[in-house]
């Protein structure tokens, strides 16, 4: 039938720049720039466009511009023009609609009310570049105490194993699959010269990559892909998935057609057939389930790995992480409203799950009113886009942060939501041999670098700017925090005050 | 306490911020001695308090009840006293109950009234909880619990003197120069936003520990969420208090000596804990694992004191300046070296201890007995 | 206060300062070296701070005792020789001028100096030299007989510190960490052993050349002199050179 979808992006090709040099021609993988040898030009099909701008930055000379389609409809703000496109494309397919990368709606982002502290004549600020400024941050399970033989004085205590990262981020699960194996070293490589860690996500961790097992995060998830004993063995912690920010509740779905033969092989499932991750855990029907795979996983690696659980930040986060930390739960990851995915219905990205940071705020309340803070780490997720972000998290209560969204887009990513069409023309969220090549490992785990460092020096900077010259002092200390614009019961749940008071 | 923690920060700020001036000192064969040293030390740094808060510790003052606990209770009127001591009637065999002596000094406005009590634990009140947790229970009855009332030094053989006004006119006003203590320790406060409230000088006291502080914690807000998951209520927002409660749960509950202590509050910074061996690294490491949230970030020079020890103790990075003395069996601590030397102008040795290095004053180590322990404490 | 013709060098004073606040008696020295005097005597200091802080004469002021923070802030041309110790602040930010303590100092000695000399007998607390300068003519030193606390030296963009080492137990190292952080100018000179991983990142090390080897003879001889030990002896010893490696430390550290 004829779609009644118009363009979303319109292609602004500027004549008398444009050289005819085809490069928007071959850099496009969604076919929205041909060549018309008849009549030598470069056209456009600006129905396919996406506005991921590959073309614009890739063209010599400057001569492409993507913007809006400026096609006007009459202003409605209950209709607005992208539910009414909704509409038409869920009437031309009758599915699902699929979408990627992270919820796009006009939720508060809360972090944007947040104000962060300096210190000032009662209390100096510290210099960060001259005087020591400590973000070494451990995760895994403490105890409350530490017990020293009256004698010698020396340690008792045995700690549960802890996982040191030398900076309070890290990098989120992306699989195999959903990002090319390009990616998935160029995050492995970044992780391991600044001293954090990558998480394979649930499509198995490739042989390739087996070298960076010391900085990398497995993940046991509902599909149980790649999940073996060398795969347990390799890695420095690992992750059950029980859900994530972009899709609380539901499985995942990996179409067929990127289920390439070294997608398949990493999974263990035959090439081309869809990778279908169930919406539960089927050994996980109730929190006792939990704990059973819990010790089922650190029976597997003897007891010498963080087991974490990972959690879509959802109503009754703080209850149930309570029982996760019970059900033995080294760590535990909550990933928020904002959470990116590779494929997810739009529905499910776009209304279910609450943000992050009411949810880290009610985790971190509950496990301290519940005096059980120390036995697990929280780290959170769901897009992080700023140092400002990852300090703020920390003061509401978080370890540390796990980021995925900015990662990519380190590497080039525009967040123009296409993940799931497996056809980026950034190489990033594609298993095509062809376009994976547009990551080069060496030059991403580069830029993946510089941004870890360029966190790294803000962080710093804040700190020593509030008087603090260690991370932990900041966990959990909520008054350096302080919000604007908010209601009074949004000020309450996150345990911040009212910038003035 | 009632209305009264409302006047310890009328502002409700997040906590009450102070500069001060310190000074102790130990006689540490058990010696005891008059006042008269520690008033004119802490007068001489006049410059660093601004009269709105003194105060003094002193250890062995009460040899004649040296088995009771020693309560001082501040209260504004007499009804909130009836209220008190018939908790305490009720709680204790009340051996002694008298109003604390005072002379009227000029420069003491509106004092409160103050009473001390000698108390013993009952037996059949002692089984539930140690005799310690009892009176700290006890304690935090009386000042959560009954309006106008502040029970400010709850130890044995020990005792805190303290309100609004420079410490000489405390000290006047107690008539300190009336006891004569083995420790004595001593704190002039500048409050920025706690204009005047008794209860809110220094030292702060939790049994028998007290702790005078300089300087302002940047990690007050985690120190006091952590400290609450053990049961401790923070009711006066201080360092201070955050501080007595962090000692109290690591010394008295964990029995981790002081030394410990020190490397978890003022914890070594990981460049150095890497080049330090093996065993003491992993000590290290597990000691900032598990205690991180009690680090104490943020410039501070504390003495705390206890029954047969007090502790100097500095920030990390050395952010607050405390000098450390001997001079025969004497230890002096002293936020700056001349209140030192105008009360003991020839002392064996004199330095600054580096951040982080507790300096121990102990009856079990008197200083004169020893070869130069000031070598050893020096040794940095 | 007693008024003493004490010798051919002009007008010398006496002051008692036993009970005196800062304010009055820095008032009573100003007023001194209003009238003339070129000596003033001090004695019963303890703890008055700020002690010949706006004279800008060269009024030459012996404290017995110990001074308060902040001796010679702003010091602009005295010379104060203290018989004591000394505390936090001294030589703050000073200009010109020199002082001479026959004991220790506290914390930020020479904090900020633009010019003038301290010498100090004993040991030295933290940051000491923190953000020294120099500019044209204008070099200010800061000679420490014994050894230094962490932070010595931060950020110096200018002026010399030397650090002799003299109460270290034979051969022992200097213990301070994060020496010459952030620094960009200046030089530090150190008599006896440090390890590198005690230097900030921004510091390289080397051995004094001539010209170095000058300033050090000059500044120690006075040293030297002020305190009754052997120039000769101490710089026969093993001097390194801590100097900057970078004018611009931190130049990768920002994107535009």
């Amino acid at each position: 039938m004829k779609s009644y979808l118009p363009p979303r992006f319109v292609i602004d090709r500027d004549a008398e720049r444009c050289i005819g040099c085809q490069v928007c021609v071959r850099q496009c993988s969604f076919d929205a720039h041909a060549y018309d040898g008849e009549e030598d030009a470069v056209r456009s099909f600006e129905e396919n466009c996406v506005g991921c701008h590959r073309c614009a930055v890739f063209c010599p000379t400057q001569a492409l511009n993507i913007r809006l389609n400026p096609l006007s409809y009459r202003p409605n703000a209950n209709w607005r023009p992208e539910i009414i496109e909704d509409i038409i494309r869920q009437s031309e397919s009758g599915g699902v609609l699929l979408t990627g990368m992270g919820n796009d709606r006009s939720y508060r982002v809360y972090w944007d009310h947040l104000l962060l502290n300096a210190s000032q004549v009662t209390n100096p600020s510290i210099d960060p570049l001259r005087e020591p400024m400590e973000l070494r941050t451990f995760l895994g399970r403490k105890p409350d105490r530490v017990e020293l033989d009256p004698a010698s004085l020396s340690l008792k205590t045995q700690l549960a194993p802890q996982v040191a990262i030398e900076l309070p981020v890290l990098f989120s699960a992306m699989s195999y699959g959903a990002v090319s194996l390009n990616v998935q070293e160029s995050l492995a490589r970044a992780a391991t010269e600044a001293g954090t860690l990558f998480n394979c996500g649930e499509g198995g961790l490739h042989r390739k990559l087996y070298k960076y097992g010391n900085n990398a995060i497995v993940q046991v998830a509902s599909g149980r892909f790649g999940v073996h004993p060398e795969y347990l063995d390799v890695a420095r912690f690992i992750e059950i998935k029980i859900g994530q920010g972009a899709k609380p509740g539901i499985g995942g779905h990996l179409p067929g057609g990127k289920v390439t033969e070294d997608v398949a092989q990493t999974r263990m499932i035959p090439a081309g057939t869809d990778a279908l991750s169930p919406a539960p855990q089927h050994d996980i029907y109730s929190i006792e389930d939990l704990a059973q795979l819990i010790y089922a996983l650190k029976e597997a690696t003897n007891y010498a790995k963080p087991v974490c659980v990972k959690i879509a930040a959802v109503h009754n986060s703080a209850a149930i992480a309570s029982g996760m930390v019970r059900a033995g739960a080294d760590i535990i990851a909550l990933d928020g409203l904002r959470g990116a995915t590779g494929a997810a219905p739009k529905i499910i990205r776009d209304n279910v799950g609450i943000p992050i940071e009411l949810a880290i705020a009610a985790v971190d309340t509950r496990l301290r009113e519940e005096g059980i803070r120390n036995q697990a780490s929280i780290i959170a997720a769901g897009g992080f886009r700023n140092s400002a972000d990852v300090l703020k998290a920390i003061a509401l209560g978080a370890d540390a942060v796990y980021i995925a969204t900015a990662a990519l887009i380190a590497l080039g990513c525009t967040v123009c939501q296409q993940c799931h069409t497996g056809k980026c023309a950034w190489g990033i969220c594609t298993t095509d041999p062809l376009l994976s090549k547009r990551v080069n490992p060496e030059i991403g785990a580069r830029r993946l670098v510089n941004l870890l460092r360029g966190w790294s020096l803000e962080i710093k900077e804040m700190l020593g700017g509030m008087g603090i010259n260690a991370l932990e002092s900041l966990r959990g200390n909520r008054l350096h925090l302080r919000g604007v614009g908010l209601t009074d019961r949004e000020l309450d749940v996150m345990g911040v005050r009212l910038a003035g008071r | 306490m009632g209305h009264w923690k409302h006047v310890n920060n009328p502002y409700d700020d997040d906590k009450v911020i102070d500069a001060c001036a310190l000074f102790g000192m130990m006689d540490t064969s058990g010696r005891r001695f008059s006042g008269v040293d520690a008033i004119t030390a802490i007068t001489n740094m006049h410059e660093r308090g601004n009269g709105l808060g003194g105060g003094f510790a002193v250890y062995g003052l009460y040899p004649q009840y040296a088995e009771h606990y020693a309560f001082h209770v501040m209260y504004l009127d007499d009804a909130a006293r009836q209220e008190a001591e018939s908790l305490l009637q009720d709680g204790f065999r009340v051996a002694l109950a008298e109003p604390v002596p005072t002379r009227k000094t000029r420069g003491i406005q509106d004092p409160p009234l103050v009473w001390r009590y000698f108390l013993e634990v009952r037996p059949q009140d002692g089984q539930r909880l140690s005799h310690d947790d009892y009176v700290l229970e006890k304690v935090m009855r009386i000042n959560t619990g009954v309006r106008d009332a502040f029970v400010f030094s709850s130890g044995k053989n020990m005792a805190v003197f303290k309100g609004v006004g420079y410490p000489e006119d405390i000290a006047n006003y107690f008539r300190l120069e009336e006891y004569q203590g083995y420790l004595w320790t001593a704190h002039s406060r500048f409050p920025t936003n706690t204009p005047g409230w008794w209860g809110g000088a220094h030292p702060f006291n939790v049994l028998d520990w007290t702790v005078i502080h300089n300087g302002e914690i940047s990690s007050y807000g985690i120190n006091r969420r952590y400290l609450e998951m053990f049961g401790y209520h923070c009711t006066m927002q201080t360092d201070t208090e955050v501080i007595a409660y962090a000692v109290d749960l690591l010394m008295r509950r964990h029995k981790l000596p002081i030394e410990v202590v020190a490397d978890v509050l003022a914890a070594p910074l990981w460049s150095r804990i890497e080049r330090e061996d093996e065993e003491r690294a992993a000590f290290h490491t597990t000691l900032r694992q598990v205690y991180g949230s009690l680090l104490l970030n943020g410039p501070f020079s504390v003495v705390i004191a206890h029954q047969g020890e007090m502790i100097g103790l500095t920030d990390r990075i050395r952010l607050r300046p405390l000098t450390a003395a001997t001079k025969g069996d004497m230890l002096f601590l002293s936020s700056e070296e001349s209140a030192i030397r105008l009360v003991c102008p020839q002392l064996d040795t004199a330095w600054t201890p580096m951040g982080g290095e507790p300096i121990v004053g102990s009856l079990n180590r008197p200083l004169g007995k020893r070869e130069p322990v000031a070598a050893a404490l020096a040794a940095t | 206060m007693t008024v003493d013709t004490l010798n051919q060098k002009g007008l010398a004073i006496r002051i008692d300062a036993n009970g005196f606040h800062y304010r009055e008696l820095n008032r009573l020295i100003r007023e001194a070296v209003a009238e003339g005097a070129e000596r003033i005597d001090l004695h019963g200091v303890y703890g008055q701070r700020y002690i010949a802080t706006n004279l800008r004469s060269g009024v030459e002021i012996h404290i017995h005792g110990t001074p308060g923070n902040d001796l010679g802030a702003f010091l602009d041309g005295p010379r104060l020789v203290v018989y004591g110790n000394a505390q936090d602040g001294c030589g703050n930010t000073m200009n010109d001028g020199e002082i001479i303590v026959h004991g220790r100092a506290g914390d930020i000695a020479g904090l900020s100096a633009r010019g003038g000399r301290i010498f100090i007998r004993e040991d030295v607390g933290y940051r000491a030299g923190i953000h020294m300068k120099e500019y044209q003519g204008k070099r200010p030193a800061l000679v420490i007989g014994g050894t230094a606390q962490d932070f010595l030296g931060e950020y110096m963009a200018g002026g010399i510190v030397v650090v002799l080492g003299l109460t270290l137990n034979g051969g022992n190292c200097h213990t301070a960490s994060f020496v010459g952080t952030g620094m960009h100018g200046g030089v530090i000179y150190l008599h006896g052993q440090i390890n590198d991983y005690q230097l900030g990142k921004e510091v390289g090390v080397s051995r004094p050349n001539r010209k170095d080897r000058a300033i050090l003879s000059e500044l120690v001889t006075q040293f030297a002199g002020h305190f009754g030990f052997d120039a000769e002896e101490i710089l026969a010893g093993r001097f390194v050179k801590l100097f900057p490696l970078y004018l611009r430390p931190y130049g990768r550290l920002y994107t535009y």
